[in-house]
């Protein structure tokens, strides 16, 4: 049996990732936060995260930037801003998860996990026709998560199909989507932490 | 008096949310308040592209913010609360960073579009509730629900952060609403507890649980049904009561404030969208004049 070393030594912190989060749109408040916790008992995930809101925004300051970035909890966070509106301190913890999932997809080792790669195929379907068609965005996180998760949703499909609610040849597409991608081609260069 | 509006549906009522679609424009249409759809409107952005990029994100919701200011200068109406929260929380964005501005309004000009951040948009929940009103609304009603039991669910977008429709600690609107329709609303202590959003299909073993809460509390609470405001939280709450109701013959209709409204209004079934639910609901059968 190998001894695993369950403690990190200093130096193998990052000590400029605190500076990074705090200089990225949303994470602008990294320090004004009292360390209470209240966001971790309001957040209805935070049971099942690896880490709850409060200890990844000790880790930040920390600088455990692979135990952040790594972390399952940053992609189960729905963005429902239950802690934002009862922080005492008034950090918008959403969008400080906002921040730190692009910096997570900025670098592919943290991006290993089934939500990102649902973000993902969602940023290209809409590149490509401008809107989303849900249908085809359920087969394609169905088809990730494995045969029997695809399978399960059969039934359902049918049904939502019979009430026409699931049309399975209809694409949702603009008029004209260049019309799109040319304004977001025009956006300026991207700043770290503000794109992919 | 006819009151003008536009119309930004989203992906989600164009799809899986089309009872919304139907019912919201036939309300609508009764209570003498017009849509007209933004021309080639694109996706608001969802949560998805805040992940990815925070200047698009902005960008996608701006664009139809900027058609809908070239249309005129009506309220944008944004039923699905993904999009009215991607709407809304970009224009915020727009007002509060100045660089930020600078760059997306440079973007769409290169599309012959002109961002002033003057359209506003609004929660069709709330439109009903302030423009035209209950008493207003009640006098319309030709069918009041007695006896129906609800459960207000207004889940997390509509309310937070920015509290533009309610307030996010004790929202009332949606309760006002189906007094008005002449139904009951029951207590329900979770009306704001996440639906599960995307982690039903993403990670269905917390997602589904987050359902699972949602449904037993309501089952709790003697419920006839759950009444939601978002496409999401009507498609988490209905289509996976199979798979965590094995044990139940019942299952709760879990329908929209517009198709319960409509009902009240007189209006028929199918023109509310209330054939295209799973689980239909006997109350529609049952309701009495």
């Amino acid at each position: 049996m190998g001894a695993e070393r369950t403690v990190k030594y200093e130096e193998e912190l990052d000590p400029t990732f605190a500076e990074t989060v705090a200089a990225v749109p949303g994470g602008e408040h990294l320090w004004d936060c009292i360390q209470c916790g209240t966001c971790s008992a309001t957040c209805p995930v935070s049971l099942y995260m690896d880490r709850t809101p409060r200890q990844i925004v000790g880790l930040v300051r920390a600088g455990f930037r692979d135990e952040v970035l790594g972390s399952r909890s940053i992609w189960l966070c729905t963005s429902c801003y239950a802690c934002t509106v009862e922080c005492p301190a008034k950090l918008p913890i959403t969008d400080f998860m906002f921040a730190l999932k692009r910096l997570a997809m900025e670098d592919a080792r943290y991006r290993h996990f089934v939500i990102p790669r649902i973000e993902e195929a969602f940023v290209k379907m809409v590149r490509a026709n401008g809107r989303l068609t849900e249908s085809r965005m359920g087969m394609k996180v169905a088809f990730r998560n494995g045969l029997r998760p695809l399978a399960s949703l059969v039934p359902v499909a049918w049904r939502l199909y019979r009430r026409g609610r699931l049309r399975p040849l209809h694409k949702e597409r603009m008029r004209d989507p260049a019309s799109l991608r040319a304004v977001l081609g025009a956006l300026p260069g991207k700043a770290k932490g503000a794109s992919m | 008096m006819t009151r003008e509006y536009l119309y930004y549906p989203g992906c989600s009522l164009k799809g899986s949310g089309n009872p919304y679609d139907r019912s919201l424009r036939a309300v609508f249409g009764t209570l003498d308040l017009r849509l007209e759809e933004i021309a080639d409107w694109n996706c608001c952005g969802a949560t998805a592209y805040l992940s990815v990029d925070a200047d698009t994100a902005v960008a996608l919701a701006a664009r139809n913010l900027a058609l809908a200011e070239r249309q005129d200068g009506r309220d944008v109406v944004a039923p699905c609360s993904g999009c009215y929260l991607s709407l809304t929380k970009a224009k915020v964005s727009l007002e509060a960073d100045p660089a930020l501005r600078e760059r997306v309004t440079a973007a769409l000009k290169t599309g012959s579009l002109d961002y002033r951040g003057t359209a506003r948009i609004r929660h069709p929940l709330e439109v009903l509730m302030t423009d035209i009103g209950a008493p207003e609304i009640r006098k319309r009603v030709v069918r009041p629900l007695k006896g129906l039991r609800l459960a207000p669910y207004y889940g997390c977008a509509i309310l937070r952060p920015y509290e533009e429709v309610d307030d996010a600690h004790t929202p009332t609107v949606l309760e006002d609403l189906m007094r008005t329709a002449g139904a009951t609303p029951v207590d329900f202590p979770y009306k704001s507890r996440c639906c599960g959003g995307m982690l039903t299909s993403g990670v269905p073993g917390i997602g589904l649980r987050l359902v699972e809460i949602l449904l037993d509390a309501a089952a709790d609470s003697k419920a006839d049904a759950l009444v939601t405001t978002c496409p999401l939280c009507q498609y988490n709450l209905e289509v996976f009561q199979d798979r965590l109701r094995k044990d139940r013959p019942e299952r709760l209709p879990v329908l929209y404030f517009t198709q319960v409204l409509g009902l009240a209004l007189g209006l028929s079934e199918p023109a509310l969208g209330l054939d295209q639910l799973l689980w239909r609901p006997a109350l529609a059968v049952e309701v009495r004049r």
